[in-house]
């Protein structure tokens, strides 16, 4: 599509039709309180390699993990992203391509959605997955209301321990159409303290993040069981994907519902994004899902096809009845996580899992040996809650100062506990870095 | 598409101006759609319906029905207590395109008003509806 600009007479022909002599006697419907008279205040223009300097300087104001050892993760992983990745889905037809609104022409692109689906549908444990949504946080709203459609119920169960700024998207979601949100609250192991299910009924669903916002890894099957006997729906939620190579998948035990952020497989940290929602279900659901899914048939001639399948319920067909008026699929993300999973494979995703575990549990250790609190004691993957020593936030800007992120306070998002923080050990920690981390806050 | 002479449209049952028909038989009732309804929608793939127990007013949704094309609402052409719905349904969804009045039913209910049956198109003016519509 071409832009080219209205000339002079464009504009007088074109006030001339309407009937009124300028612009402004155009724009006389918006309130003059609302007009900017003074004119944009812009700095004056500058040369390219000058503005490259200044995105530069803006640019340099970024932690980014390039230049920090990070040991913050609190739902966006730091993950070595393999360099072949990069070019791979960079090619013009991957990087370019736009929603398939006639789908079917497209094969390439259904193909490669089709492939996602499977990847995300096996390590999520489902038999179902979609085509991917915006991010983790509106995957669970998503799962959420799925819930709610099929149950005919109006309340709904989150747990503490998700992720904090997760749970204020579902409240955005879900607080306007009226729905109610009860918060399960964590118990002091650091999991989710599922004796409170036993007194809960009429929920539409039940959510649970594993491992959770504290790193703790959830017993999944009980949850599950308990939401079941409340004749609700178990959604198991997750903001760490590589876990997912570890750790039993969440279908398996006893999951409705399957949701989480891709972000770990393989998509940069560009300011929080762009994420990869990964939704899935059991086939008996399906067609309760939001966004769309990709089916695999047979054309007239039985060759292997893609089609876009269950569509009648998107937005596009069903309007405001749609199962979601939000269904934008981050495909490029999604393809790019289905590439990282094959530039690993099933035994390397285990071992890339392992890899942040044992480093994590080698930082827990040592920071207890030194003589840290750890105050949850459930086991954890990747992250872990340490309980500081008082008036270590002059230690953390110092620490800022040397570029080492040392984790994230948790007394904003929790304010009982204060002093403590969440720390998080990827594949990229190096053991030598690790040992400096801890003589340095305990010094 | 049929046409409209070649509508199956029994005269044991009556007729809704969204198509759904009702036959009464003692306490319970059952509904489902017409034949020009089903004509319309096209190759039927899945039913959706209430569970059983569920209360429902004349003119609220007690389901939908999906086709190729479309999911389409179902609304209740009476009001009533839903006693059974057509499990049946779940497997062979394209009964409702074979055979609408009968193995394609939908829900049996127990009237609350039996007045509201009486009140709906017997065969002749649902044909009329019809030929004003098509």
């Amino acid at each position: 599509m071409r832009f080219l600009p209205h000339t002079q007479e464009d504009i007088q022909e074109m006030l001339g039709v309407v009937g009124v002599d300028s612009l402004d006697a155009l724009f006389t419907t918006i309130p003059q309180e609302c007009c900017c008279r003074l004119g944009l205040n812009l700095p004056e223009p500058l040369t390219e390699w000058e503005l490259d300097s200044h995105m530069d300087d803006l640019a340099g104001r970024n932690a980014s993990s390039a230049n920090y050892k990070m040991y913050m993760g609190a739902g966006s992983y730091d993950h070595y992203i393999p360099t072949g990745l990069g070019y791979l889905r960079s090619r013009s037809e991957f990087l370019t391509a736009y929603t398939p609104y006639q789908p079917e022409i497209s094969q390439g692109t259904l193909q490669a959605i089709y492939e996602y689906q499977t990847l995300a549908s096996r390590l999520m444990g489902t038999e179902v997955a979609t085509a991917s949504h915006y991010d983790g946080a509106t995957a669970l709203a998503e799962a959420l209301l799925m819930s709610i459609r099929v149950t005919r119920k109006k309340k709904v169960a989150v747990s503490q321990a998700i992720h904090p700024l997760q749970r204020r998207v579902v409240e955005t979601y879900l607080k306007p159409t009226g729905y109610a949100i009860e918060t399960i609250p964590y118990q002091a192991d650091g999991r989710t303290d599922l004796k409170a299910l036993e007194n809960m009924s009429d929920y539409a669903g039940v959510a649970i993040q594993s491992p959770n916002f504290f790193g703790c890894i959830e017993d999944l099957e009980a949850a599950g069981d308990l939401a079941h006997r409340q004749k609700a729906l178990f959604i198991a939620s997750f903001t760490e994907a590589i876990a997912l190579g570890l750790l039993k998948s969440p279908g398996s035990q006893g999951a409705d519902i399957v949701c989480g952020e891709g972000e770990s497989f393989g998509l940069s940290r560009s300011y929080g994004g762009p994420g990869l929602g990964m939704l899935g279900s059991s086939k008996k659901y399906m067609r309760n899902l939001p966004g769309r899914l990709i089916g695999r048939t047979k054309d007239l001639d039985g060759r292997d096809g893609f089609v876009l399948t269950l569509a009648t319920r998107e937005q596009h067909i069903r309007r405001e009845r749609a199962t979601s008026n939000i269904c934008t699929n981050n495909s490029l993300c999604a393809l790019t996580a289905a590439m990282y999973l094959a530039f690993l494979g099933g035994s390397g995703l285990r071992e890339l899992a392992e890899l942040n575990h044992s480093k994590a549990e080698y930082l827990k250790g040592s920071l207890q040996e030194s003589g840290l609190a750890l105050p949850f004691a459930s086991p954890t993957f990747n992250e872990f809650v340490v309980r500081m020593p008082a008036g270590f936030d002059a230690t953390y800007k110092r620490l800022l100062d040397q570029k080492i992120i040392a984790g994230l306070n948790l007394a904003p998002y929790y304010p009982e506990l204060a002093d403590c923080y969440l720390m998080c050990v990827t594949e990229t920690a190096a053991k030598e870095d690790l040992d400096t981390l801890v003589k340095e806050v305990t010094s | 598409m049929k046409e409209i002479h070649e509508l199956s449209l029994p005269d044991d049952v009556r007729y809704a101006e969204d198509h759904e028909w009702v036959r009464a038989d003692g306490e319970t009732a059952r509904i489902g759609i017409s034949d020009y309804a089903q004509d319309q929608l096209g190759d039927i793939v899945f039913v959706e319906l209430p569970p059983e127990g569920t209360t429902l007013a004349k003119g609220e949704e007690f389901g939908t029905v999906e086709s190729v094309k479309a999911v389409s609402e179902l609304y209740m052409p009476v009001g009533g207590e839903v006693t059974a719905v057509n499990a049946g349904l779940e497997d062979t969804p394209e009964s409702v395109n074979s055979d609408p009045y009968n193995d394609g039913w939908m829900i049996e209910i127990k009237p609350s008003d039996p007045a509201e049956v009486e009140a709906l198109m017997d065969k002749a003016a649902y044909l009329e509806m019809l030929k004003g519509s098509a």
